[in-house]
């Protein structure tokens, strides 16, 4: 079972989340100009590593705000959870992520499996 | 590729071993990743319809140890769209001559799989699939709730339940058989006509010249191949990832579990898609039942104690008997999962490197299919024809085959 730290409400059940793929997939800046290739990349191609991966989970039961988690797909850990888009990947932060559970600090992560 | 005249048949395996373990040689004609049903049965099919029995199948762990020894064994071939049935019926026409081609019993069971409805969206969806089938030719019916209750006494079908049954499809074509039969039939006949089984090898990268795949690296040397075909099942992205392609996939653990042996209560295969549990009882007396993927992705091959959970409460729900059972095992596997819940399968933009992936919860059932398919996909350098609608392609022409109403949890 996953118990994953909200940033805003702390740790809490993975049963009281939605799980919502990937992190960090903009949505594309001009879509009128997208050849079939690039909305194909857009709409359907998604990493998929054995290792850690950003993805987004959706806290239904809480908050009801999206996070965006930091885990491992092999062992299952949660490294920690930030405010969404707060660490765009491979681009400069967007703005101070509040999280307590921000995977850019060295905190010792609460979140983890069990 | 070209047929080569048949090697000079290996020695035969040891005595009271099914197939030899060589080592792995340095170059082969074909090159199959991964030993689950779909890698042994394309090698199957090289070697005993090709001609072409210069391959090794490499498996990293041991002899069908991934998702073909996890499955819960249902086969059908009750699918939407053209493209599907074409592919999951040809699969079912394989496995009723299977035991005979394969000189063994397999325990192929053809005791029928019905897919219950518990809403009015689901009846209509249900009478169109019915009607889609007829129009293919597979063997499907609709039932109303008194033939349900006829055919699964033990169904609660009362109108006052938590899922009420309004109906379901029935295929009474479908059923069960051993997987493990399954895989070292194909693995013991392969072997015989001399393909190299290759456990404990991990294939790690790719070989390359420009844009063609010259073979693989694995974790006992470089293997030299004409041809390579991927049926690595949950694993494919991370090879995949080493030349750069991406493909649509997301890999989830996927759970079923089993009770103690019981007085036999069910003798068909109940699936329902709505509250993700599907059930049968095996031979010896086990119910096994099987549940929805967990939602994230996960390469550990265990998944979440939640979905366990809830896979049990709708079973109870539906058969009220089974609140007397246990859970004696859970376990899970990793499956691939496509956009469309249908598979990857065909050429790449890599000459040379085949790939036959996106399965996802339900390639048990297509295994004959999809090993006849893919060697003459493989054999020939071009799509089989049932194959052709799966290629990668379809995710940038937008010629998805949409299966999650035949599929979504589905098995
Ligand atoms: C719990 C569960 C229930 C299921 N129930 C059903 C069902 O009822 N009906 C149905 O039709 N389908 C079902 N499925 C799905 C079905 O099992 C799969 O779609 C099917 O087994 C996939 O094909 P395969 O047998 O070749 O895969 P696998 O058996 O997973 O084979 C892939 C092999 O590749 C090997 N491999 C991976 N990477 C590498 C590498 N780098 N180098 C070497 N080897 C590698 C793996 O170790 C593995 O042995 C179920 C799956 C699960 C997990
Ligand atoms: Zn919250
Ligand atoms: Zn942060």
């Amino acid at each position: 079972m996953l118990l994953i730290p909200c940033p805003w409400c702390g740790p809490r059940d993975e049963r009281e989340f939605r799980y919502g793929g990937q992190a960090h997939i903009a949505y594309p800046a001009d879509p009128s100009a997208l050849g079939d290739e690039a909305w194909a990349d857009y709409l359907f191609m998604r990493d998929n590593p054995a290792g850690r991966h950003a993805e987004r989970w959706f806290h239904g039961s809480g908050c009801r705000a999206w996070c965006d988690v930091e885990r491992d797909t092999v062992d299952y850990t949660v490294t920690g959870s930030c405010t969404t888009g707060a660490h765009p990947a491979g681009g400069p932060d967007t703005g101070p992520c509040t999280s307590p559970y921000c995977v850019r600090r060295a905190v010792p992560s609460t979140g983890g499996t069990r | 590729m070209p047929a080569l005249p048949a090697a000079e048949p290996p020695a035969p395996p040891p005595h009271g071993r099914l197939w030899r373990s060589p080592e792995p040689r340095p170059a082969y004609d074909v090159l199959v990743v991964g030993s689950g049903g779909h890698g042994l049965a394309t090698a199957y099919y090289l070697a005993a319809e090709h001609g072409i029995a210069d391959v090794a199948v490499l498996e990293r762990g041991w002899l069908a140890g991934g998702n073909m020894a996890r499955n819960t064994a249902i086969i059908r071939s009750n699918y939407l769209w053209d493209a599907s049935a074409g592919i999951y019926e040809h699969a079912l026409t394989l496995w009723e001559g299977l035991e005979d081609a394969l000189g063994r019993d397999l325990h192929f069971s053809q005791r029928g799989v019905l897919n219950l409805a518990h809403s009015t969206h689901d009846v209509r969806e249900s009478v169109r699939r019915v009607n889609a089938n007829r129009l293919n030719g597979i063997d499907a019916e609709w039932l109303g709730p008194d033939e349900v209750a006829k055919l699964v006494p033990i169904l609660d079908t009362g109108a006052h339940t938590r899922h009420p049954v309004l109906g379901a499809t029935y295929q009474p074509r479908a059923g069960i058989a051993d997987h493990d039969l399954v895989a070292w039939g194909f693995a013991a006949e392969a072997d015989r006509l001399g393909v190299d089984l290759v456990q404990g090898c991990e294939v790690t990268g790719f070989l390359r010249s420009g844009g063609k795949v010259r073979g693989v690296r694995t974790t006992r040397g470089d293997i030299a191949a004409g041809a390579v075909a991927l049926c690595a099942a949950g694993r494919t992205s991370v090879l995949t990832e080493t030349l750069g392609m991406r493909l649509p996939l997301q890999s989830h653990p996927l759970q079923a579990l089993v009770t103690p042996l019981l007085e036999p209560v069910l003798d068909t295969v109940v699936m329902s898609n709505a509250v993700h549990v599907y059930v049968s009882q095996a031979p010896k007396g086990e119910l096994v039942l099987g549940a929805g993927i967990d939602g994230y992705n996960g390469y550990g091959q265990r998944g979440s104690p939640r979905t366990v959970e809830d896979q049990i409460a709708a079973a109870v729900e539906l058969y009220p008997v089974f609140a007397h059972a246990e859970a004696l095992r859970t376990w899970a596997g990793t499956v691939d999962v496509a956009p469309d819940a249908s598979p990857v399968i065909g050429p790449t933009p890599f000459e040379g490197l085949y790939i036959n992936c996106g399965w996802g919860t339900g390639g048990y059932k297509a295994t004959p299919g999809v090993g006849h398919v893919l060697a003459d996909t493989v054999a020939n350098g071009r799509p089989h024809p049932l194959a052709e609608p799966f290629g990668l392609e379809r995710f940038t022409t937008g010629a998805l085959v949409d299966e999650h109403g035949a599929a979504a949890v589905a098995h």
